[in-house]
Formats: C-alpha cells, structure tokens, sequence
C-alpha cells in the first residue's frame, strides 16, 4: 500500500511525542485501542487557565497511519479551547492524511484520544471544583454516588 | 547493494538466470506442443517435458513417472486432496490436517466438509509441529488421507516427515504433503519418508511462477486420483491441458540447481539466519522467535518486536522487503492464523515479521537489514506507549483496554 505523503510525512517527523505529568490536575490523559487489535493510542493535553490547550503529547503503539492520525491529532487540539477540540471529526483527520478506506479506523481512534483526553480533563475540573483532591477516582465517586 | 533489499524469500524467489536461460528457447523456436506425436516441434517438447519430469523426480527421490505438472502447488494441494476424497470415498471420508497449513490445503478440506466429508485438525505445539501421538489416536477406519505440510511458509516450521509417513502407512491412510516450501531447501525423500503425495511449486525455488507439480505414487501403494479438470487426458488422465513446456523446463532446471546447491546453501543460510538472529537479540530486548529454535527452514526467521506494530515497523524501514504476520498488512483484519494456533498472543502476532532469506541473500544484506531493524524498534518504541508501561512494571495483558469496533 503507497502512503499519503502527509502521512509519511508525520510518520518520519512526528509531531508532539512524549508525555505530560498524568496527575497533574490541568492535564487530561486519554488511552483508546488495544494491543490485540494492533492500535493503542495515547494522547495528553495541558490546558491553561483560559481554557485553551496549550500542549499536547501523544505516544501510539500501531501502523503508520495511527501514529500519523494521533500526530496530527496533537497538532491540531494545540491553541484550541477544549469546546474547540470537541469539534475536531475523525472525517477531517481522513481527509488530511488521505487515508484509504481500511485506515479510517485509525481516524476514529484519534477522534476517540482526544475526547478521552478531554473528558479526563473535565473529570479532574469537575473534582476539584467540588473540593475533592483531585483524583479522578474521586470524581467518579462523586459522580455516581450522586 | 541493492535497494530495497529482498528479504521475502518464502513469498516467492527471483528466478535463477541459469533457469531462464534454459527456458528461452521454449519460448522461440522450441514452441511445440508437447502432445504432438506425429512431428519434431512435438518430439523436442516432449522431450524437454520428461528431462524436466526426470530432473524434479531425483531431487525426491521419487520415479519421472510419478510426476504430474500443474499450475502451481495451489493446483497440486487441491488436486491431491480433492482427488483422493473422490476416489477412495467408499474407504471413508475422513481427513487429517492441522491449523497451520496453507489455505491451499485448508480450504479444500473446508469445501470437502461442506460436502459431508469430517476433518481432524490437530493440536500443534508452540513450535507448530503435531504431536505423532496425536496423530496416531486421530487415525479412524474410515481415514484416508493425512495431508501435513513439509516446512510452514510463515514460521519456517519443519514436521517429522519420515514419522509421520512411517505411522501412516503403518495404518494404510495416504500421506500427502504441501512441500512448497520445503522442496529444494531441506532434504526430501518420497520413499524413505513414505509420502504418497507431495505438492510442489516452481516459484518457491527460483524458477518460474505459473508451474508446479504433484508427485503421486505409483506402487507401494498405487495412488489413485480423480481428475480435477477434463479434457485432452494430459499427465496419465490425472490433468488435463497442455503442457506449459517452458514453465516445465524452468522447474526442471531449478530442482537440478536446488538439488545440486543444497547441502551447501543450508550451511550458508543457517549461518545467515543465526547471524541476524544474534545481532538482533544483542541489541533489543523483548523480542520473540516464532516457530521452532532449530526444526526450520534454513532462510526463515520470524520474530515479534513486542511494543511495535508490524506495519508501522515495516514503514520504518522501508529499504527491506519483508512481510508481517499484522492483520494491517492483509486483506483480513484479523493477525495471522499461524501465529494464533502456535499460541502467539494477538498482541505479540501483530508485532511480528517474517524475514525470508535465500540464495542471493548476503552477508553484506544480514547485516545492513539487522542494522535497519535494531534502529527502528528503538525508534518506534521510544514513541510506544506500550513500551513505556512496560517499563514502568506495569503488566500489559492485564491492563483493561477498551477495544474499539471499527
């Protein structure tokens, strides 16, 4: 299979990898995939007071195509809000990338990351909002026992 | 050097100039149908059709008269297996096979299930071998054939054939074997191995694609076979269409050449193989060999990188030209069958690679490919998150993942 030059491209020069303190109470950490499915993602945000992402890391255990997704993934959520970053769709990453039908799964599960990411974040925001230590254990507890 | 370098040996060979330069004629002035009995153009491709038929039969041991030419071991496997189940269907319509064959025999005997006929997959071990005594309580009265391939084309796997054939005739059950991978590269002997039925290809050991052929035995005991395509009678009633004379001729000469190059090609590989092997193993930690440590194919090796995807690996190093057992690289979604009956976890069967090695294969290659390998794990492990909870301590088959349907 030929590969999309930006996918290549993203490949050879990944944008963004590493990591990001996970218990730091601005960073939201999202693990999507599964090793017996070939693809598991990890992508990170740290988000500012204003509530603007102002990084982004993301390690991907996968093919060329999920490390590419979740690269441009990084890229993008960078210097958006997190509402901003919700918008983000699985169909604009096929489209940068150019990625063939049977890849569009690793669009999906960059979509996935970033609102796990998200959604860890807001977990964190929520907890210590409601005085809880911020441990997302916490949070969950609150939420369902509420 | 050449780039990219072909390390995918056991997906096909390039074809040994020696093989071409004896087929050209056939292709010119040497046209003639070799079923043509009244004319030289028929006697000269005749003639070029059983020196081939004689070539093949030395290099197994086996008589010129016992060879019929097919399309490939596709053909040969389907032939075999589809042609016993016909003819002996009054001794019985059962079948034994194991998980680790080729689809060219699994999906025959799949067809024959279909038609009411029953198959006993065996067990096999973490290497890919069976077990003989598996095998021996697998073996019924209604039994007919055991078809058990000669070397696995993914993990390299060689089965015990001279027992297996010993324990078949021992119970009167026909024993084919697919040795597509095997003819050419480890010693065969029909007789002393006590195989009825062998599938073999022409592309598999440096000759043309397109050409194959089955041995079938003649006595002791005589194997019977229903025709799977009708017509002129070609090949002893057994297949019929004219003879591809120049793909015959190539399969010819390359079994002479393969014959001949052997034993000193094994040394030569095996050496090549532990090479890449030792350096790999001297640079990267957690990595696995698929298959067994020395029951193998002298040009197979086939490991699992863990923490790095197969075709994401492969990207990284694209000046080699191997294959992966990932389901990413095939049609199929799912990671190779092979790896999955040998008991290789899914996480680990998508970090395989098969790196095929064979009669062009230098040491100047080995050495630049294990190079290329070394590198990209490290690099695509540094970007694994895997990689990094593993070296946490963290235990990765017992983290609860969230698997997506896609």
């Amino acid at each position: 299979m030929a590969y999309s030059d930006k996918v290549l491209d993203h490949y050879n020069n990944p944008r963004n990898i590493g990591s990001l303190d996970k218990n730091a109470a601005d960073v939201g950490t999202g693990v999507v995939g599964a090793p017996e499915c070939g693809d598991v993602m990890r992508l990170q945000i740290k988000v500012n007071e204003q509530g603007v992402i102002e990084d982004a890391k993301f390690k991907t255990f996968g093919c060329g195509s999920a490390i590419a997704s979740s690269s441009l993934a990084t890229e993008w959520v960078k210097g958006r809000t997190v509402e901003q970053a919700l918008q983000i769709k699985n169909v604009d990453i096929v489209q940068e990338l150019a990625l063939p039908p049977v890849k569009v799964h690793c669009s999906v599960l960059a979509e996935d990351a970033i609102r796990a990411a998200l959604a860890d974040y807001q977990k964190k925001q929520q907890a210590q909002a409601t005085g809880a230590p911020g441990a997302s254990d916490a949070a969950d507890a609150a939420r369902h026992g509420g | 050097m050449k780039n990219p370098i072909y390390l995918d040996y056991q997906a096909t060979t390039p074809l040994d100039e020696r093989v071409l330069d004896a087929m050209l004629p056939y292709f010119r002035d040497k046209f003639g149908n070799a079923a043509s009995r009244n004319h030289a153009f028929g006697w000269e491709a005749e003639k070029a059709v059983e020196t081939a038929r004689g070539q093949i039969a030395a290099l197994i041991g086996a008589d010129a008269k016992e060879i019929v030419f097919t399309s490939g071991a596709t053909e040969s496997n389907n032939l075999a297996i589809k042609g016993v189940a016909e003819m002996y269907r009054e001794k019985g319509r059962h079948f034994i096979s194991a998980p680790t064959e080729h689809k060219a025999v699994l999906d025959p005997l799949k067809r024959l299930e279909q038609e009411g006929a029953t198959v006993t997959l065996l067990p096999v071990d973490k290497t890919g071998q069976v077990a003989l005594a598996d095998l021996e309580k697998a073996i019924r009265p209604d039994t007919v054939l055991v078809s058990l391939m000669a070397a696995n084309n993914e993990i390299g796997t060689l089965h015990p054939l001279e027992a297996i054939g010993k324990l078949c005739k021992a119970r009167g059950v026909l024993f084919h074997t697919d040795a597509t991978q095997g003819v050419g590269k480890i010693p065969i002997d029909v007789e002393r191995m006590g195989i009825d039925l062998l599938s073999l290809s022409g592309h598999k050991v440096y000759g043309p694609k397109g050409v194959g052929a089955l041995y079938v035995r003649r006595r002791n005991p005589r194997v019977r076979l229903s025709p799977q395509l009708d017509g002129g009678g070609h090949e002893r009633g057994m297949r019929s269409g004219t003879l591809n004379v120049p793909g015959i001729v190539g399969l010819g000469k390359a079994c002479e050449i393969a014959g001949a190059e052997l034993a000193s090609e094994t040394v030569r590989l095996t050496n090549l193989r532990e090479r890449f092997l030792a350096k790999l193993r001297g640079s990267l930690d957690e990595i696995y060999l698929n298959g067994h440590p020395t029951e193998r194919l002298p040009g197979n090796l086939n490991v699992s990188f863990a923490f790095v995807e197969g075709e994401g690996l492969m990207m990284g190093m694209s000046e080699l030209a191997v294959s992966s057992g990932s389901a990413c690289t095939s049609a199929s979604l799912e990671p190779s069958y092979v790896l999955r009956a040998i008991g290789v976890g899914e996480d680990l069967a998508h970090t395989s690679i098969r790196f095929g090695l064979g009669r062009f294969t230098t040491e100047a290659e080995v050495d630049f490919a294990a190079e290329r390998v070394i590198a990209a794990v490290k690099r695509l492990r540094e970007m694994s998150p895997l990689y990094e909870m593993a070296k946490e301590g963290i235990d990765i088959s017992q983290v609860k993942w969230s698997p997506t349907e896609h």
